[in-house]
């Protein structure tokens, strides 16, 4: 059911922005005002969800460790998997970020005869994450060719390499395939493993749907349906965008306007989904912290400010009241004078 | 906010990242939208309607390179009562004399890149080797 509703609400995205692209100064809407408008929901969302995780104190060190913390000279230390110094969490955070190194410990539990349980390591989970991420980036700088007036030399290099295989005309990418490839593997783990699918959400499914329609429709735009996709107009469009003077030129085919108004919903929603791991990893405090609990002490930065109040201070300020009911004290009253000549 | 002196700067490296092409357009100079050369000789009639070969010309080279190298299908187009033989040589640059003039202009401007002349030869070029021989 929670995967179904992704698929009927990215259905009804399609429907749309193609029907809608089909009214007479629609594309004006669907082409100009709301990439605009999903840009800055994209860029205000982002940088305010970010902001709020900043101000989220972090009250203990709560790095993750998985290996032997810097102790004893002669106990070896792990350095990547608890970084004593701030080099070594760099490291960490750098494979963890380019490689995903935290998925390559996705830890799969067996019960076999005996009744004997096993723990291993499950690699899928991170081979179908380094398709998917790669191939969505490369597709993405790929995409820079519409933006960039003229294109940069190195696109071109990044496009060769792509197309290496010089499949069909235009070249087939193999990050085209590796997308549609990554977004069906990850959502097939969801539906197939049954704790996974247990605990999947609509907000899981809906994203993965989105990317793949985003890629599909890309996809055909490129290779099947390309009745009106002239592609000197669309790099018109889009270098009018990103130049503030954006024209539609003459009539572009319905599937650009699908497949752009996907790319806008998905940007619109992106701060305020599980996407939000694309800035999530690096704020993360179980990988960015140092494990040096040891060694310099974490104050928790909600503690109240209290002020160091040692016994003899406290004997100082409350002496009188502490003779007067015969608690014993350790330095006496100073003897008053004045109070002996009053009684004489 | 704490740790702002991390934070801080990666939200505008972010931003700068997003907004690339913003600072690229501004800071390049603006190439004009490619006009390709009608075919200097005048002819007016393609193999196709002009709309299609916009479209699908490269579908259609594709086709003919499978057709004529792997399965030998070696036709004879007709257009407007001339017969050119199937091939880029042979019949698109027959008219469209100028690959600088006509291919290049949208190819460059949006960074296209086909692997056609890793074998072929252009005009200019066919005529230098023969000048050559």
């Amino acid at each position: 059911m929670k995967y179904a509703f992704s698929f009927l609400a990215v259905i009804a995205l399609i429907l749309i922005a193609w029907l809608g692209s089909q009214i007479p100064g629609m594309p004006y809407l669907f082409g100009i005002a709301l990439p605009y408008l999903a840009m800055m929901i994209f860029l205000g969302g982002f940088v305010y969800r970010v902001v709020q995780w900043g101000k989220s104190p972090v009250p203990f060190s709560i790095q993750t460790t998985c290996g032997q913390g810097k102790s004893l000279d002669f106990i070896k230390h792990d350095r990547l998997e608890a970084p004593d110094t701030t080099a070594e969490v760099v490291a960490r955070m750098f494979l963890e970020i380019v490689t995903f190194r935290s998925l390559f410990r996705n830890t799969k539990s067996e019960l076999h005869d005996g009744p004997k349980i096993t723990y291993e390591s499950s690699k899928w989970l991170w081979l179908f994450a380094i398709i998917f991420h790669y191939s969505f980036l490369m597709v993405v700088i790929r995409h820079m060719r519409l933006f960039l007036d003229p294109a940069p030399f190195w696109i071109a290099w990044l496009e060769f390499g792509d197309g290496l295989f010089q499949v069909g005309a235009p070249t087939w990418y193999m990050t085209d395939i590796g997308l549609l490839a990554g977004c069906v593997l990850l959502f097939s783990r969801r539906l197939i493993t049954r704790h996974v699918r247990f605990i999947s959400l609509v907000n899981d499914y809906f994203p993965l749907v989105l990317i793949f329609a985003i890629a599909a429709t890309g996809i055909l735009m490129r290779y099947f349906l390309r009745t009106e996709i002239d592609i000197v107009n669309i790099k018109q469009l889009a270098v009018g965008l990103v130049t503030f003077s954006p024209v539609i030129g003459t009539e572009i085919g319905a599937i650009f306007y699908i497949h752009l108004f996907l790319v806008c919903v998905l940007l619109a929603y992106f701060p305020f989904s599980k996407l939000m791991h694309f800035a999530g990893v690096f704020m993360s405090p179980t990988r960015n912290m140092k494990n040096n609990t040891r060694a310099a002490r974490h104050m928790n930065p909600w503690n109240p400010k209290i002020i160091p109040h040692s016994y003899g201070g406290y004997e100082d300020e409350f002496r009188e009241f502490m003779v007067e009911s015969g608690i014993p004290v350790e330095k006496e009253l100073p003897p008053k004078k004045d109070e002996e000549k009053d009684e004489e | 906010m704490y740790n702002k002196r991390f934070i801080i700067p990666g939200l505008v490296i972010f931003v700068l990242f997003v907004t690339f092409p913003l600072w690229f357009n501004a800071f390049s100079t603006a190439s004009p939208v490619p006009k390709p050369e009608l075919p200097p000789g005048g002819e007016k009639e393609c193999v196709a309607p002009a709309s299609e070969m916009r479209d699908r010309h490269m579908v259609l080279l594709n086709e003919w390179r499978d057709g004529v190298l792997r399965d030998g299908e070696r036709d004879v187009i007709t257009v407007g009562g001339k017969q050119y033989r199937k091939g880029l040589q042979m019949a698109c640059m027959q008219c469209h004399t100028s690959k600088e003039k006509f291919c290049d202009t949208c190819h460059d401007y949006t960074s296209v890149n086909p692997f056609c002349w890793d074998c072929h030869l252009t005009p200019e070029e066919a005529a230098l080797k023969k000048e050559t021989h």
